[in-house]
């Protein structure tokens, strides 16, 4: 990680005796893959079309700083996601670029339909930041977990779906999703995964990246799993040369780099924070299928049921969404 | 009409033009119906009038140029009396008039809910109750946020009203002063299933809006000068502004007045003979 992803002040700033103690502000300290605020920041800087939408979440997701610098181009719709989802679409109607956020659960459930009918369906330029996608609400429960979201973006129309993998994927996807026709749904996690790439990187729409080369596997993953699938690499050293494709474009979805990593390594392991139907492994089978490729192929995803409560850390392991979780999978899939 | 020409707010028209105007609509709505084989006559003929007033005198459009930026913006909540909208927009100059003759068939840009990116005029698809007063309100905040001095009009039925998402932009709008923002409840007093006071009671309708936030005026939506009245006046408000409209669903065919059922429907030949005679008796008279 570099110094400029760390966004926030150190949290004696807040004026806490105890370093143990923690607040909402603080918080923020905790987490600096949460790089959206700063990234909105720049843009605004040198874009007067950029505005920012949350729903009684700036302090959680960090537009608090976005706030503080451009009061006027920021909008607190209280919490009323549906109602934000549709003012953004009239805000973009006029030829504005709305960044919408709030939890990935409310973003993509409760407002489904204003992202159908209101932002993809008319093509408004909305960019919607769902941020704590997957379990990463731990034991927040399922309310507020968002497994579904990927399959839900993923059939409508005119969405592009883009998933950031570390604070530095934010950034760059934020970056070349900027002026794209429709809407944009980028998920992220809750800003504490860890870093993946050393900077920012420059993505190209609708591909992967690789960010591991191999023979013998690929690992094509989303979100925190392109970590840990980067940490099965490492396990595996020795035993499997595994290619890790960081799956930063959901849709549209990089053909020529899944068919190229089923010919060139026979196997393919999705990992993904997300239900196992309709997801990215959905969406490489539909691909692989369509081909007529003869390759091993698995999905590791979560079950398709509701998640137990925990600490994230805690699911991550018990779901195998670790280094662990994914090299096993690996070696089962190899094993076939 | 001359591509370029502003039509300014508030133009200098005859009550009893925009009476027979209001009156067209509804013949015309007949007529696509007929094409369509089904739809929503009495929905538009509760609103006809403020139609008429809205595209005939009040809003500052620009027919020649439907993005010119600085346009009033009208929103049609209720979506599904769009087939009232499409002759105005037509006869207004938008798009050719025998794109009409398409209404709902295969291919044509004309639907029952009006599509944005095919309806040249029409400022923000509709479809889903309840949505289209938050679009409204991001307009109207677009406009404070670049400087520009459009209104922004959202015409929402009663029904509409009970959607949550409605009273989530009322909130907003007041929380942010919009008082380029103004409102119109087409208030005929039915839904599909029935009157209001027994499928689901929204009364009284101002008062809510009042306690949200907003200044309010209530009229009778069929009286011309009245409908011009509050048109007028919303336009100075302090506040965003809700002007409620009682209306009578299927105004103007007394058969349709006085039986609750037309929300949607198709005219045979008798009784569309019976129907388009009662509408011009009145536009000779």
């Amino acid at each position: 990680m570099t110094a400029e992803l760390t966004p926030h002040a150190p949290a004696e700033a807040a004026g806490l005796a105890d370093p143990a103690s923690w607040n909402i502000e603080t918080s923020l300290t905790k987490l600096p893959a949460l790089t959206m605020s700063q990234e909105l920041e720049e843009l605004a800087a040198v874009r007067d079309d950029v505005v920012v939408l949350t729903a009684d979440l700036a302090s959680s997701n960090g537009l608090s700083s976005f706030a503080a610098r451009y009061p006027e181009r920021f909008v607190n719709t209280g919490i009323a996601e549906q109602n934000m989802m549709s003012v953004a679409a009239g805000l973009a109607s006029t030829g504005l670029i709305p960044y919408v956020s709030t939890f990935a659960s409310f973003a993509s459930l409760l407002c489904a339909e204003q992202l159908r009918t209101d932002l993809a369906y008319p093509r408004m330029k909305v960019r919607v930041i769902a941020h704590h996608a997957g379990i990463s609400m731990g034991f927040y429960g399922t309310s507020h977990h968002a497994v579904e979201d990927i399959a839900i973006t993923r059939s409508m129309g005119n969405m592009t779906v883009v998933s950031a993998c570390d604070g530095a994927a934010v950034r760059g996807l934020i970056r070349a999703t900027v002026d794209i026709d429709g809407p944009v749904y980028l998920r992220i996690g809750r800003g504490a995964e860890k870093p993946v790439y050393d900077a920012v990187p420059e993505f190209e729409h609708g591909r992967f990246v690789s960010v591991a080369e191999g023979s013998d596997a690929t690992v094509i993953a989303t979100g925190l799993g392109v970590k840990a699938a980067l940490d099965a690499a490492d396990l595996l050293r020795g035993q499997v040369s595994l290619r890790v494709l960081d799956a930063a474009y959901l849709k549209p979805i990089d053909q020529a780099g899944i068919l190229a990593a089923a010919d060139e390594t026979g196997a393919i392991l999705t990992v993904e924070e997300h239900n196992p139907h309709g997801g990215l492994g959905g969406a490489v089978a539909e691909v692989l299928a369509e081909s007529g490729r003869a390759v091993r192929f698995a999905r590791h995803a979560l079950p398709d049921d509701y998640a137990l409560v925990a600490p994230p850390s805690h699911l991550y392991r018990h779901y195998g969404l670790t280094g662990q979780g994914v090299a096993d999978a690996v070696t089962a899939l190899l094993a076939r | 009409m001359d591509g370029d020409a502003v039509l300014d707010r508030n133009r200098d028209v005859e009550m009893r033009e925009l009476e027979r105007r209001a009156d067209w609509i509804r013949l015309e709505t007949i007529r696509l119906v007929e094409v369509a084989k089904s739809g929503h006559y009495s929905s538009v003929f509760s609103c006809a009038e403020m139609f008429a007033a809205l595209y005939y005198r009040t809003l500052r459009i620009k027919p020649g140029d439907p993005a010119w930026p600085d346009r009033d913006r009208f929103l049609l909540g209720k979506g599904h009396a769009a087939i009232g909208q499409y002759p105005v927009l037509a006869d207004l100059g938008y798009f050719p008039g025998d794109w009409l003759d398409t209404y709902t068939r295969l291919g044509s840009n004309l639907g029952d809910h009006p599509d944005m990116r095919k309806v040249p005029g029409i400022d923000f698809s509709s479809g889903s109750i309840g949505h289209n007063l938050s679009v409204g309100v991001g307009m109207a905040l677009s406009a404070r946020m670049t400087g520009r001095d459009y209104l922004t009009w959202v015409m929402l039925g009663d029904g509409e009203l009970n959607e949550g998402q409605v009273w989530e932009a009322a909130m907003s709008a007041a929380h942010y002063g919009l008082s380029n923002l103004v409102g119109i409840v087409d208030a005929n007093g039915m839904g599909l299933d029935g009157d209001m006071e027994t499928v689901m009671d929204i009364e009284p309708v101002a008062a809510k809006f009042e306690s949200f936030g907003w200044s309010t005026s209530e009229i009778d939506g069929h009286d011309m000068a009245a409908v011009c009245a509050a048109f007028d006046q919303a336009q100075s408000a302090d506040r965003p502004h809700m002007i409620v409209a009682r209306t009578k669903k299927g105004k103007g065919v007394t058969f349709m007045e006085t039986t609750p059922h037309w929300h949607l429907g198709y005219l045979g030949p008798i009784d569309k003979a019976s129907a388009v005679a009662e509408i011009e008796s009145r536009m000779t008279r």
